[in-house]
């Protein structure tokens, strides 16, 4: 092969990574307490309220039930975004998990933050099973500020 | 009679007296290393053998990191009874000890707490570093916590305190254990009135650019010899999430993207416990900064939920318990 068509050749490879880039769509996981936030996304969905469908569900029993190493093995495995939502402070089913959770969440944003990830890639949020227009707006926004921030390009593991 | 010869005086006495009473079975300390500037750990468990402790400022090993195995029920026969433990503290592996009885990893009553008067540990490295990395015959630390060294030769010199001090030393507000069965203590030790953060100030105050440029160049030097993980007391799992395979969280090799989980992981996993002992940063082979990302932890629980570790038996661990107004500013809205 000819330097010329070496060259070519690179110049289509850069063309499509480019198309690539402006196809890209983030890809978000969520994670969402089986009482609350989960109801709260059903709700949306029964209610008809449109929302992008970047997400993938987890359902998990209480926000409490989050291991951060969820939130990292996540990252690190190439998702672009983390929301984790569980019921309004005082309304988990089991009382208090979503307190010892927020002071988990505390310090794991902080941390995050403090090694050079963007906030905007991990979120926390409280949606209750009546709030399906709520979680409508909370994903719209946990979107739009992964989008800003662009394809993960730390922690993931590359292949 | 120097200070640190006196302390030792009176640790070898007090042992020797506990060993007599039938008090302990077991006493964790430090004897001279066979190499000059250096003590290493040693386990003493009778009157006899009391003489070899040693007390100064070499003694860097937290003694804490012991005490998980001789309690764990884990591979001891039926009807093992727990031994009974002296140990000699410092002020941070004194805050160690007691996570560890928080934890459920040491029986409080099996536990005497011998409390030494700390002036800060001698970092060898950066002693090496000042005599141009050749190794003295012969020193010993001073009243002062600053060092003599004798060169091949016959040469003498002094360092100053704050030239070999370990940076976790040199802001310790805790120099002697805050919990203790027994004071082993001719006089006491100053002390600072609170940690200074500045440098964690610092380092948040960076573009995050230069923050995760910085967390890659450090992490980068990793090798994963996982010994900021044997080191530190407070990592006593009995399968570590990063050897874990069922689930797999990483994988065992140096990828930048496992090794930085690991250290976000394990250091995450000291939120609330860790006491900024530095053990994880003496036996790093690699020389990683790992302290001002430890120390970030430290600082936030302390700002966050007003808890400092290792303080008191009765005060619950801050990631246990939870105020119904705690800060959550975080929370994204819509």
């Amino acid at each position: 092969m000819t330097n010329m068509e070496t060259a070519e050749k690179e110049k289509t490879a850069e063309k499509q990574d480019s198309t690539q880039v402006s196809d890209w769509q983030p890809r978000i996981v969520a994670f969402l307490c089986n009482w609350c936030s989960y109801a709260g996304a059903d709700l949306a969905g029964v209610s008809r309220i449109q929302y992008p469908t970047n997400v993938r569900v987890i359902r998990v029993p209480c926000s409490g039930r989050v291991n951060p190493l969820f939130i990292l093995s996540a990252l690190r495995q190439g998702v672009d975004g983390v929301l984790v939502s569980g019921c309004h402070p005082g309304d988990c089913h089991y009382i208090s998990g979503n307190f010892v959770a927020r002071r988990k969440f505390a310090l794991l944003k902080n941390w995050l933050e403090y090694v050079g990830i963007e906030p905007e890639r991990v979120q926390f949020s409280w949606v209750s099973a009546a709030e399906g227009g709520r979680f409508a707006q909370i994903l719209q926004k946990v979107i739009e500020g992964v989008r800003r921030v662009g394809p993960i390009q730390k922690l993931n593991k590359l292949i | 009679m120097s200070a640190n010869v006196r302390t030792s005086e009176e640790l070898k006495s007090a042992a020797r007296k506990l060993f007599e009473e039938g008090k302990i079975d077991l006493l964790i300390g430090y004897e001279r290393g066979t190499l000059p500037l250096r003590t290493t750990p040693c386990f003493i468990t009778s009157a006899e053998e009391v003489d070899r402790l040693v007390w100064d400022g070499f003694c860097s090993n937290n003694l804490a990191a012991y005490l998980p195995h001789l309690f764990s029920k884990e591979g001891k026969p039926k009807g093992w009874q727990p031994p009974k433990v002296a140990i000699v503290a410092k002020g941070c592996d004194g805050r160690s000890i007691i996570g560890l009885v928080k934890e459920k990893q040491a029986p409080r009553e099996n536990v005497i707490i011998l409390g030494v008067p700390c002036r800060g540990i001698v970092d060898l490295k950066k002693v090496l570093r000042a005599l141009d990395h050749k190794e003295p015959v012969s020193g010993e630390a001073a009243e002062d916590a600053s060092v003599i060294v004798r060169l091949d030769g016959g040469k003498e010199i002094r360092l100053g305190r704050d030239e070999v001090l370990f940076d976790s030393c040199k802001d310790c507000p805790h120099p002697e254990a805050p919990v203790c069965d027994l004071h082993v203590r001719p006089e006491i030790p100053e002390k600072k009135a609170e940690r200074d953060f500045t440098d964690v100030a610092d380092f948040e105050a960076k573009s995050p650019r230069e923050r995760w440029d910085y967390f890659v160049r450090e992490i980068s030097k990793c090798i994963r010899c996982y010994a900021c993980r044997q080191a530190c007391p407070n990592c006593y799992c009995a399968t570590c999430f990063a050897e874990q395979t069922q689930p797999k969280w990483i994988g065992v090799g140096t990828d930048l993207s496992e090794v930085m989980i690991y250290h976000l992981g394990r250091i995450f996993h000291q939120a609330g416990r860790c006491v900024d002992c530095g053990a994880c940063v003496r036996a790093c082979p690699m020389s990683i900064d790992l302290r001002v990302f430890t120390r970030k932890m430290v600082k936030d629980v302390k700002e966050l939920f007003g808890y400092e570790a290792g303080i008191s038996v009765e005060e619950p661990p801050p990631l246990c318990t939870f105020k119904t107004d705690d800060d959550q500013s975080f929370i994204t809205e819509p």
